[in-house]
């Protein structure tokens, strides 16, 4: 990403304040995020600005994330559970350079994660800020195009056509068909999008030690789970919510239950699973675990 | 052994190294200087600084020449420069009545006061490649006529004064205008915010919808009224000075299309207008906004919404390219996390759908579609 941070250019290019924003956009966005803290799960309208990322790339997780980091505070990103994916590296990039705070890349260390379709497997902490980047916000969007519309759902509580969606979902292929971006009711009154995150991490979401704020800047909506709120995806008494499992542990550290990346290894059907939150993958193999494809014997004891 | 797709701040600057390199071109070639782009690219400059909200040609200029031409990328860089700048305030409303005219054309009348000005105009010139400017052949100095005597009336002044044409209201004294660039815009808008939006639209977006409506999508009969071209004083209140001082000027292209409206029960039948105001010359964009508008106005006029036009969370919601792209664009991004989980579902329904055809059941749909990626 080639951001404009010009502190030592020419002097007809001005320089940028901490964090990139202004403190006026700053304070603008902080009252979004009270509000939306106030209001678990309710959609708050923003002044979203042009960030010097591209709309779609993080700029609602970006500009949360400028609102609220301070000088003392470690940042993590992640794209799709891993630091080293192309935009988390640039994300982090830039907070390096704008706020030049320190960053890391182990999920206890950090007091902000901003996250793009991942939540991290080690369970967060109290204190620990998660702020996820949204692209649409609006989990009726792809039933009800219109805002007009899906505002006035929300205030009515309306959320019918959500439950016949699922519902439909079930009588045309016997389950949810819903992988990602599982909508959640939040405090019993909000349904919510996750962010497009898969279905295996709603459940940490529930009643998360964890501040979890949400920012979709193209859609200029801010939302945000507090600490200890219930989560609950939606589902039905004869078909509940079930997370994905896989039939094998991660093949180099051998962890289960945790969300894993199939990897293609040759053009003959190769593949292997691995963990898709890195930081969790390489801290496991510190501790020794070992994978079957981890290059060591195969760890014996779980 | 395993090596994941590691983007790696390396992989990450190399390839900004490259894009540097092939931004340059020929190194045996001079670079073009920003007086080059500003000057010779004009129409390109202006695009930029309208779309990207900010009249500064300098800057746009310095845009077009780091985006390698892209203009949307320009856009792009124009506008995250402009939301960092403080606002000192609002200007009050130019007044394009006494705008310093270069080209001034109305289809509706033959003549009229101030009278018709082609200015620099790609009109009737026949479009064969000249040769000659693949060099740098002298230019012969533009014929200059004597300032016009009489004051060139907006085309809303002369047909207001008859009834014709509905008036255009000036907004309450105390109501702020609004700023999509300080509030998240809410629908339906008013026309003030719609404005400003369509302003900085995609000029391709407005141009297709504008045509629409021209092909029967929202038929409004549009007549252009006038177009004209020029530079218009910015004028402020200073709160140290109590009244409005002259802080610079702009050039603006302002469009005018003059509409049939069949009238209604309170309103006799009467012309409407479509607005467009642009910074610089951009007279295609203008037009193409003021089609726009007029479509957008349905709602307020009592007509029929039937075409997408007229639907304004449809245009106002697609029409900046700057949002239109990064989302478009960001579907480069790795989703795997999410292909992983479709991945998961499409294997497992088709083994049921298989399960099924061997049972001679055939009745499972393999309907396993979801919308775009996120």
């Amino acid at each position: 990403m080639s951001a404009q941070i010009a502190t030592d250019a020419a002097p007809a290019i001005a320089s940028y304040n901490f964090a990139y924003l202004d403190e006026q956009t700053k304070r603008m966005i902080r009252r979004a995020i009270l509000k939306a803290i106030a209001i678990p799960g309710y959609q708050v309208p923003f002044a979203s600005r042009e960030m010097p990322m591209p709309y779609g790339w993080g700029t609602g997780g970006v500009q949360v994330t400028a609102a609220i980091i301070g000088p003392e505070d470690v940042l993590k990103v992640i794209d799709q559970g891993a630091d080293d994916t192309t935009n988390a590296v640039s994300i982090r990039a830039f907070f390096a350079k704008v706020a030049n705070v320190a960053t890391t890349t182990r999920t206890m260390e950090a007091t902000i994660i901003q996250t793009r379709h991942r939540i991290p497997e080690t369970k967060l902490s109290a204190g620990q800020v998660l702020v996820y980047q949204v692209p649409i916000p609006e989990p009726l969007r792809f039933l009800e195009p219109r805002e007009t519309e899906t505002r006035k759902m929300h205030a009515l509580e309306e959320y019918g056509l959500m439950h016949v969606k699922l519902y439909e979902d079930i009588a045309r292929h016997g389950e949810i068909s819903t992988t990602y971006a599982y909508p959640v009711m939040v405090e019993g009154r909000y349904v919510m999008d996750p962010s497009p995150t898969p279905k295996f991490d709603n459940p940490k979401m529930h009643r998360s030690e964890a501040l979890q704020l949400f920012g979709a800047g193209r859609e200029k909506r801010i939302y945000a789970v507090p600490p200890f709120t219930e989560v609950v995806s939606l589902d039905f008494e004869d078909h509940p919510f079930e997370i994905q499992t896989f039939d094998r542990p991660c093949a180099l550290c051998a962890a289960e239950n945790v969300y894993l990346d199939e990897v293609v290894l040759d053009d003959s059907g190769g593949r292997m699973f691995v963990c898709s939150d890195t930081d969790h993958c390489e801290d496991r193999r510190a501790q020794g675990h070992r994978g079957e494809m981890a290059g060591h014997p195969l760890e014996t004891a779980k | 052994m395993y090596v994941a797709v590691k983007g790696g701040e390396a992989a990450i600057a190399n390839a900004h190294r490259l894009l540097a390199s092939r931004r340059r071109g020929d190194a045996s070639v001079p670079a073009l200087t920003l007086e080059q782009i500003a000057g010779q690219l004009a129409l390109g400059v202006d695009r930029v600084m309208g779309e990207g909200s900010l009249y500064d040609p300098e800057l746009a200029a310095l845009a077009i020449k780091q985006s390698r031409g892209d203009l949307i990328e320009a856009v792009f860089l124009l506008r995250a420069y402009r939301t960092t700048l403080p606002r000192f305030g609002y200007s009050e409303p130019v007044d394009t009545g006494a705008m310093v005219i270069e080209r001034r054309v109305s289809a509706v009348f033959k003549d009229l006061p101030g009278g018709q000005l082609l200015g620099p105009t790609f009109d009737y010139t026949h479009r064969l490649l000249d040769p000659e400017l693949a060099g740098d052949h002298p230019v012969a100095e533009p014929v200059r006529g004597e300032a016009p005597s009489e004051k060139a009336l907006r085309v809303s002044d002369i047909l207001a004064g008859d009834g014709l044409i509905e008036e255009n209201l000036p907004s309450e004294e105390d109501s702020d205008v609004a700023d999509i660039t300080r509030t998240a815009l809410e629908f339906p808008l008013g026309r003030d915010a719609r404005l400003q939006a369509l302003a900085r639209g995609d000029e391709g977006f407005l141009l297709a919808l504008g045509y629409s409506t021209q092909r029967g999508y929202a038929r409004s009969h549009p007549f252009a009224g006038e177009i004209r071209i020029g530079e218009v004083a910015v004028e402020m209140v200073l709160p140290e000075l109590g009244f409005a001082v002259c802080i610079g000027r702009v050039r603006l292209t302002e469009c005018q299309m003059v509409n049939q409206f069949k009238g209604s029960a309170k309103v006799p039948p009467q012309f409407t207008t479509g607005y467009g105001l642009v910074f610089g010359q951009a007279e295609r964009k203008a037009m193409a906004m003021a089609l726009c508008d007029r479509a957008l106005r349905a709602a307020e006029l009592g007509e029929d919404i039937t075409a997408p036009a007229q639907d304004e969370e449809f245009v106002i919601s697609h029409s900046d390219n700057v949002q239109a792209t990064g989302f478009v664009e960001h579907l480069k991004l790795p989703h795997y996390v999410d292909f992983q989980a479709e991945l998961d579902l499409v294997r497992r329904m088709r083994a049921e759908h298989a399960a099924a055809q061997a049972t001679g059941r055939q009745d499972i749909a393999t309907d396993a579609s979801r919308e775009a990626a996120e």
